[in-house]
């Protein structure tokens, strides 16, 4: 079986190789035939990725250890679910993944805009080939899944932290939105290198961006959710080098999402465009050198590895291919808009731009300082969490603020008096809520307290802007309120999915600001009918009960619940002890009020021989508002990038010339 | 020889043929470049953008207005530069027409 999987992936290096070397000889020569063969070796690709996928999880499936990757990463023991999502437990089944995703969403790109940007896709497709060469080369000669031993009675088992619900879908997600980048990117790339600059790149790309953006969003909460159920330490992120790298490229493409509607409304900011999707795209790829090479320590890196060096080699040739391009293509890329007012919608938006991109090079200047200061002084310096809550401060709290102010700007020029007019209702609003948390003791926490304030004003101003938009339509149309809302929101499905989305982030950061700022914990060492007390509950330590799991003798220390004069039931917290891995995972116990968005949740750090355990307990507040925030932000998402059937005729007509007026032949 | 190695040698036949498919299917066509935009495309293309673009915010503007989003104030204040750039894209969409009216009847007539 490794054969054919190693064949396949040998076809896929091969096909890939075809697509750039081809493709790139078709574009330059302009040759119709050499550029549509290139273009199905791409879409070949991807089925032949497939086929190497699907050997793989068969492998793991037939328990078939003499694959060193499986008998690495899995056991007889271990459920299915797990033995599927080890997969990509490790290094060589993630960079198959990598591929997978890849030559998947370039079939389905190149595929889609293979009549409205004819011409573009045939630059995209050797940008996307010679970035699948990259992974390919990487699978075949580097680090194979398919490499053989002698087949050991049973296998290595999969690390504990990984045995969890969430670990079967986060790294796919994550992987979706990193790879997803690559879309862009490669017609960003296409358009520069076919001296086009106008906007079907952005057209050809708007969903797949959006796409690529909320699986990676959706990525981080999921894994954010895995780390408060698993990893056990009573938080959600560490600012852990890998987590930052996931969070860097997903900001990149914020800013790009809002700087891209300046140029489709206004024609500006050409050059910081393709800038911004390139360092998205660059971004992502050293996350996955971040994730991958072992060059960081993170308790997400659980290989060191020899692919470092090809990775950053890699990453190097990106970063001065796009350098090139872009630098080239500036005259081309040059407009005459300017910026006529410092307060307009666009300027706003040029705002929100630079504290997204400050922040976001910030954590990248956190993450690598380790790396830096080895290379420097021999000495790896980690920069701790005060560093990156500082400015996850003084840059979160004012885009936090322009998600109210922007999107209520005029286009162009507004003046002071109008914006006042505007936002007295929603300011006024946020500021008696910012003087009610005050007399209710929030306080304490200033930036906490600003979080809230500034949250209240910017939901007051989403709020206000359904209202107004549904009034306005049924003076205009006479519809009832439901369906004049209904049409109002489908007719303006970005403006009113982005609203959705800001609502999601509002909730988001209520939820961090509740559960970092106003938290409570306390911690001691229990014997049995022992209690201990915190912010308002009471925990008393009934019993130790053990019991056999599937693959791991699992240990819980059982605690009555109760608050006031309420029971509240029991919560178990202990640890799984893994027979075949050899190791012990933290089970936390979880007590979730869904009215308040409250959290109880108990860590059992320590169990003794003697019976006692140690415990530590937080009460979160609000901390449910952060997965809340999840469901609304892909509900947001989905509105923002639902088809308009409007907009893809005023498309189709206006891309008329380019695809369809001067016949070609069949698309085979 | 296994079956694996087989199905990899077929996988191998099957993605040549996919790939030489544009060459099998069309062995002597009569052309084989590129579609290529003409200067007049590119900037009718280039108008036609900017004309989307214009009538978009004019729109936008309008329903912000009216949505009570927009001062009196400050729509006054762009509204008039607004009518004139879209003004201006459609009296540039028009003259690129005309042009290309009087080169294909110039065509017809040489021809």
């Amino acid at each position: 079986m490794a054969e054919l999987g190693r064949a396949a992936l040998l076809v896929t290096l091969g096909l890939s190789l075809y697509a750039l070397v081809a493709g790139g000889a078709a574009a330059a020569l302009g040759r119709r035939r050499l550029a549509l063969s290139a273009r199905n070796a791409l879409l070949a690709s991807f089925f032949s990725t497939l086929v190497a996928a699907c050997v793989l999880v068969a492998g793991f499936v037939r328990d078939d250890f003499s694959l060193a990757y499986v008998a690495g990463h899995s056991s007889r023991a271990l459920p299915l679910q797990y033995k599927i999502s080890a997969f990509w437990g490790g290094q060589e089944g993630s960079l198959l993944l990598w591929l997978l995703v890849l030559t998947a969403y370039s079939a389905l790109a190149v595929w889609f805009a293979r009549r409205r940007a004819r011409d573009l896709v045939v630059w995209v497709t050797p940008v996307l080939g010679g970035i699948a060469v990259g992974f390919a080369w990487l699978l075949v000669a580097v680090s194979s899944p398919f490499d053989t031993i002698a087949a050991p009675a049973d296998g290595a088992g999969l690390n504990p932290s990984l045995q969890n619900p969430y670990m079967v879908i986060h790294p796919v997600f994550l992987y979706l939105g990193y790879v997803g980048l690559a879309v862009p990117f490669a017609f960003a790339m296409g358009a520069l290198l076919a001296r086009r600059t106008d906007e079907r790149w952005i057209v050809a790309t708007r969903r797949w961006t959006i796409v690529a953006w909320t699986t990676l969003g959706v990525g981080q909460l999921l894994g954010a959710h895995w780390a408060y159920q698993e990893v056990g330490w009573g938080g959600y992120y560490a600012w852990d080098p890998v987590e930052n790298a996931a969070l860097m490229p997903w900001l990149a493409a914020t800013a790009f999402l809002h700087s891209v509607m300046i140029q489709e409304k206004r024609g500006m900011l050409r050059v910081w465009n393709v800038t911004l999707v390139s360092l998205a795209f660059c971004l992502s790829l050293f996350g996955t050198f971040l994730t991958r090479s072992g060059v960081v320590s993170s308790i997400h890196s659980f290989t060191q590895s020899s692919i470092g060096p090809w990775f950053l080699g890699f990453i190097v040739i990106t970063v001065v291919f796009s350098a090139a391009m872009i630098w080239l293509r500036l005259p081309q890329l040059r407009t005459t808009a300017r910026l006529e007012s410092l307060v307009s919608r666009e300027a706003t938006f040029l705002y929100n731009n630079l504290l997204l991109v400050a922040l976001c090079l910030t954590i990248l200047w956190g993450t690598a300082w380790p790396m830096v200061s080895e290379a420097v002084r021999g000495e790896a310096v980690v920069v701790g969490r005060p560093y990156y809550d500082f400015f996850l401060r003084i840059f979160g709290l004012p885009l936090l603020l322009l998600m109210g102010i922007g999107p209520l700007v005029a286009w162009r020029r507004a003046s002071l008096g109008g914006l006042l007019r505007v936002f007295a209702w929603p300011a006024g609003f946020a500021l008696a809520t910012g003087v009610l948390l005050i007399g209710l003791g929030a306080g304490s926490s200033i930036p906490g307290l600003i979080a809230y304030t500034f949250s209240v004003f910017v939901l007051a101003t989403i709020a206000l802007e359904f209202v107004r938009g549904t009034t306005a339509r049924r003076a205009l149309t006479g519809e009832g309120v439901a369906t004049s809302f209904g049409r109002l929101v489908a007719r303006n499905r970005r403006r009113y999915g982005g609203y959705v989305v800001h609502a999601s982030v509002v909730l988001l950061a209520i939820g961090i600001a509740g559960s970092s700022a106003y938290d409570s914990v306390v911690e001691g060492r229990l014997a049995r009918g022992d209690s201990l007390g915190v912010g308002g509950y009471t925990l008393t330590y009934r019993e130790l009960t053990e019991r056999d799991g599937p693959n791991a003798t699992e240990i819980r220390a059982v605690l009555d619940v109760r608050r006031g004069g309420d029971e509240l039931g029991t919560l178990a917290a202990g640890k799984n002890a893994y027979s075949v891995e050899q190791q012990v995972s933290n089970e936390v116990g979880i007590r979730s009020d869904l009215l308040t968005g409250e959290d109880l949740f108990v860590i059992a750090e320590q169990v003794n021989e003697d019976g006692t355990v140690f415990f530590r307990v937080f009460v979160k507040p609000l901390v449910n508002l952060i997965w809340l925030a999840g469901l609304v932000f892909v509900l947001g998402s989905v509105i923002a990038l639902w088809p308009d059937a409007r907009e893809e005729r005023r498309l189709a007509t206006r891309y008329a010339p380019v695809g369809e007026t001067r016949d070609t032949p069949a698309t085979t | 020889m296994s079956v694996w190695l087989l199905l990899g040698a077929a996988l191998v036949v099957a993605v040549v043929v996919v790939v030489a498919l544009p060459f099998l299917r069309e062995p002597a066509p009569e052309s084989d470049s590129l579609l290529e935009l003409g200067a007049a495309e590119r900037e009718r293309l280039a108008a036609e953008e900017e004309r989307d673009r214009a009538l978009s915010a004019l729109r936008e503007l309008e329903a912000d207005h009216r949505a009570g989003r927009i001062s009196d104030d400050d729509y006054r204040g762009v509204v008039g530069v607004l009518r004139r750039d879209a003004a201006e894209a459609l009296r540039a969409l028009d003259r690129l027409d005309a042009g290309r009216e009087g080169t294909s009847a110039g065509s017809a007539k040489s021809a």
